[in-house]
């Protein structure tokens, strides 16, 4: 990492003429461009791109990416992120053409191989999830809350077409993308208080409920790290009024193979193959959201989902009528799907629940080793990850949990999800992994506990060897640059 | 087991300093009574080895674009990956990074992000644009949302008809439960009218989306149409291709409000459908409600320019229920993809994928139009798309051609029931003379033979 300080941009090194030979020209018959494209659907000037060589582009690349800390390179304990090892093979295998060079139009029949594992990973997510029917067109656990609860919305208009159900209740604990969900989706968004351990407050969940009540929308593991053991209470109360449970499988990987959404209630819910079934988080993406529902709410999926002929062979199911359509073009985000099925077939049923059982024990192991010096708001035990505050040394020695994520960099892991859950405050969001060893989880801790006792002053400036120092956010935001210009 | 560090040893002493006897009791808070009491029945596990020969059997069993010459286009395309795309974006510093919420561990994401943003508008010609979207389709949607909430006007949505169909399908699902309506002015000879887009526009109509080239790969009146929808005060959201700002008019030229585009065609692979990049773009005026993620340049203590993420007010994990779009996640890969092939193309790499694709195109056209049985529909110019009305069954007369080792074009009868005797055919750079003369005589002798 950091073998250099700064790299020019891309336009800072263009230089007039200079260029990589990539393509030929055609070797069709040449006809005059005016008579192809007519004059006044030519452009005037070219598009003023930077003009490199191919070292050039080369160069510049490699060195941004020295820029990165990467879980190639770093422990990455960044909470509610899953940010595990991303297996090689799986990227080895996707790099073949017979993913890669797949058009999503041609015909079924000359793309039975995919379709095959794609039949497959449908089953796969169906019994993890405990729930009957999948769809994996969602391109991101965001767009799988979206999805659902479209389909809720729908199911809904066909079974109560007289009644009106408006609203979805969110705890205060949610990742910010479920009340905007809500929202896209057409509902009211009422918010259900937690409890002091961080916990759905039940009482306030009873007093929200109503016969307007569509769906709640509950993380389990939460954000806090912590199972809600009542949610089986929460789904009857739910199922007694005619109601809808969505979990948000932000945090399946604690509980793969020891409960499934389903048994505990859920009627819908969504993945994320990204974090629990380690596809590679592209410094952003891309995701994917497949989600799985209840028999009862299967005609309403998107479409296509891929099914299986009597013969044996796979086609794509354009669905029907009672389907909401579509959320993306095509069929779904295939090359992260593909990874996904590729880790669970690497598992298998003992494989998934070990996943399980090694995120909550390191976890709980990391929670052991660091809660004297940071208290862990949630108690002293946790699931996969768990919460802890740096309200007690922001009072005392002015270190906020800002400071303590950058000064981690120095130490070389990379900072926690900071100042957040929202209910936290000064919250340190950490979440291990099962693929990190008991030696990185000592010396993460190690290095915690050190910064705890550093100087305050110091850390306020921290990171300190990183190739830029604190950035200036609210001039960035402020006065916004968002392109170069010559 | 895969993938997991712990020995028996580390288990033994983690469980001790976590005081319990064993892993099992780490889930003490989950009730038995909905505990899974089973395996889950799910395949067995495979070593490295099992799974590449099963996983690399499956797909071989594809006939992709590898295997069969690809005249499929329809929004997704064949166009060439150089191998520095490929080379680059392999290395683990990015595609095991995340998005850089921390920005002083992650300035290589941010500055190919900030790269990115500025590409986008040398290439649109437009003012400002986002860390990427999900795909093309989406992206409309999105791109509708923006116009919505900037609120100026609530009242229906105006489509053109030959917009990608299934961009359509997204709009009206993203629509479904928020309202407005949707008005599609329908094709007419694989084109809109401008007339008849304007007569379609109200006073309160909250957006007009338009396709160019569009879905048939004509080349739409776009002045006129943009200009259409402008006159009346709603904004104009038009969607392109790419690879064809190396040769068309730019959409910052004749006064797009906001540009979103199919991004695959810049260095990202077929993959059946995904995952893609939703490319978006505006004017300086609706920056405030562009949905995403926003890389922004900026100073460190100690006065160096380097870049952060920002604007993030606008963003579901500030603004919560009161936000306008949900999106969360960007294609920070694809959209890293899409910079190299850009970086490594240049303008005159660009042009020439244009223009030799526009070449091909306009060959396969005159030699399909000379096959007996085949026919154009459409009169209008267009880019690198186009379609032959077919006169025997299309579908039969296309798996013929599949069996002579084409992929020979896409039915449109799946969206459009008056084209049920219609086939698009796409062309790029990458298919040669000979290739396009073997799928003339593909065509010919299917014909011949139904």
């Amino acid at each position: 990492m950091y073998k250099i300080n700064q790299q020019p941009l891309l336009f800072e090194s263009s230089r007039p003429g200079r260029s990589t030979a990539i393509l030929p020209e055609s070797d069709a018959p040449a006809k005059p461009l005016d008579a192809m494209i007519p004059p006044e659907h030519q452009q005037q000037t070219p598009p003023p791109l930077p003009e490199l060589s191919e070292l050039d582009v080369v160069r510049h690349y490699t060195n941004l990416s020295t820029l990165n800390m990467s879980i190639d390179g770093n422990f990455y304990p960044l909470g509610s992120c899953t940010m595990k090892y991303n297996p090689k093979r799986n990227e080895r295998l996707a790099g073949l053409p017979g993913l890669g060079e797949q058009h999503p139009l041609q015909d079924d029949s000359t793309i039975q191989g995919l379709l095959a594992i794609l039949y497959d990973l449908q089953e796969h997510l169906a019994e993890i999830a405990g729930l009957e029917a999948v769809s994996l067109q969602p391109a991101a656990g965001a767009q799988g809350e979206l999805t659902a609860l479209l389909v809720a919305a729908a199911y809904f208009r066909d079974h109560e077409p007289d009644r009106k159900r408006t609203r979805v209740l969110i705890p205060d604990s949610a990742h910010g993308t479920n009340p905007a969900s809500a929202t896209l989706a057409g509902f009211e968004t009422v918010t259900v208080k937690s409890d002091p351990r961080g916990l759905v407050d039940l009482e306030d969940f009873k007093a929200k409920l109503d016969d307007e009540t569509a769906v709640f929308m509950i993380t389990n593991p939460n954000t806090m790290g912590l199972f809600d053991p009542q949610i089986d209470e929460i789904a009857r109360l739910l199922h007694d009024r005619g109601a809808l449970l969505y979990l948000d499988g932000a945090n399946m990987n604690a509980i793969l193979g020891v409960v499934r959404p389903g048994d505990m209630g859920a009627d819908l819910m969504h993945y994320n193959p990204h974090k629990t079934f380690s596809g590679p988080h592209g410094g952003g993406g891309p995701g994917a959201g497949p989600i799985a529902v209840r028999a009862h709410l299967a005609p309403y999926l998107p479409a296509p989902t891929v099914a299986k002929r009597e013969d044996g062979s796979y086609y794509l199911d354009h669905g029907s009528e009672k389907s909401i359509g579509r959320v993306r073009s095509f069929f779904g985000n295939t090359g992260v799907l593909f990874r996904a099925y590729c880790y669970i077939r690497s598992q298998g049923p003992d494989g998934l629940r070990r996943i399980a059982h090694h995120a909550v024990l390191n976890a709980n192991y990391l929670l052991s080793l660091v809660q004297d010096v940071y208290p862990v708001p949630g108690g002293t035990r946790c699931m996969h990850e768990f919460v802890a505050s740096a309200r007690t040394l922001a009072k005392d020695r002015g270190i906020r949990a800002m400071d303590i994520g950058k000064r981690l960099i120095d130490y070389n892991f990379h900072a926690p999800t900071v100042y957040f859950p929202l209910i936290v405050s000064e919250a340190l969001m950490i979440e291990p992994t099962e693929t990190e060893s008991r030696d990185t989880l000592e010396a993460f801790a190690e290095a915690l506990r050190a910064i705890a006792a550093e100087d305050p002053e110091m850390l306020r400036e921290a990171p300190h060897t990183t190739p830029v120092s604190r950035l200036d956010e609210v001039k960035a935001a402020k006065t916004p640059v968002l392109r170069w210009t010559p | 087991m895969a993938y997991i560090a712990n020995t028996p040893e580390d288990e033994r002493v983690m469980l001790d300093a976590v005081g319990l006897d064993s892993i099992e009791q780490l889930f003490d808070a989950v009730p038995s009574k909905y505990r899974l009491n089973r395996p889950l029945r799910v395949a067995p596990a495979l070593s490295e080895w099992e799974l590449t020969r099963e996983i690399a059997g499956q797909l071989a069993r594809n006939e992709g674009a590898d295997r069969r010459v690809c005249f499929l286009g329809a929004g997704s395309y064949d166009h060439f990956i150089p191998a520095v795309v490929d080379n680059m974006a392999a290395r683990g510093e990015f595609y095991t990074s995340y998005t850089p919420y921390q920005a002083e561990a992650s300035q290589g994401t941010l500055q190919a992000i900030f790269e990115y943003q500025t590409l986008i508008t040398q290439l649109t010609g437009m003012d400002v644009s986002n860390a990427s979207l999900y795909e093309g389709g989406s992206a409309v949607a999105e791109a509708v949302l923006m116009a919505l909430a900037v609120g100026r006007r609530s009242g229906k949505v105006v489509i053109a008809g030959t917009v990608h169909p299934e961009y359509r399908q997204v709009l009206k699902t993203y629509l479904a439960q928020i309202g407005p309506e949707i008005v599609t002015v329908p094709a007419v000879e694989g084109r809109v009218d401008p007339q008849a887009l304007a007569a379609a526009i109200e006073a309160d109509t909250a957006a007009v989306v338009i396709q160019y080239p569009n879905f048939f790969g004509q080349l739409e009146d776009v002045r006129a149409l943009v200009k259409v929808a402008r006159d009346q005060g709603a904004p104009a959201i038009v969607s392109v291709d790419p690879i064809s700002l190396g040769l068309l008019q730019r959409p910052g030229d004749y006064g797009a409000d906001i540009v979103v585009a199919e991004g695959q065609s810049l260095g990202n692979p077929l993959a059946f459908g995904g995952p893609y990049l939703g490319i978006i773009a505006c004017r300086q005026e609706y920056l405030r409600k562009l949905p995403g993620r926003i890389v922004g340049q900026t100073t460190d203590r100690n006065g160096k320019r380097c870049w952060v993420l920002t604007l993030q007010t606008r963003e579901q994990h500030i603004r919560r229920e009161k936000a306008t779009s949900n999106i969360c996640t960007n294609q920070g890969l694809l959209a890293l993809r899409a910079s190299i092939y850009l970086a490594v193309m240049g303008p005159q790499g660009l042009r020439t994928a244009a223009e030799s694709s526009a070449r091909g195109a306009h060959y396969a056209a005159e030699a399909l139009g000379a096959v007996e049985g085949l026919s154009p529909p459409f009169a209008g110019p267009f880019f690198k798309e186009f379609v032959v009305r077919c006169a025997k069954d299309p579908r039969a007369v296309l798996a013929k051609v599949g069996e002579a080792g084409y992929h020979g074009g896409v039915w449109l009868g799946r969206w459009f029931p008056d084209l049920a005797d219609c086939i698009l055919i796409a062309v790029t750079e990458k298919r040669t003379r000979a290739e396009i003369d073997g799928l003339a005589d593909a065509y010919r002798r299917a014909l011949e033979a139904l």
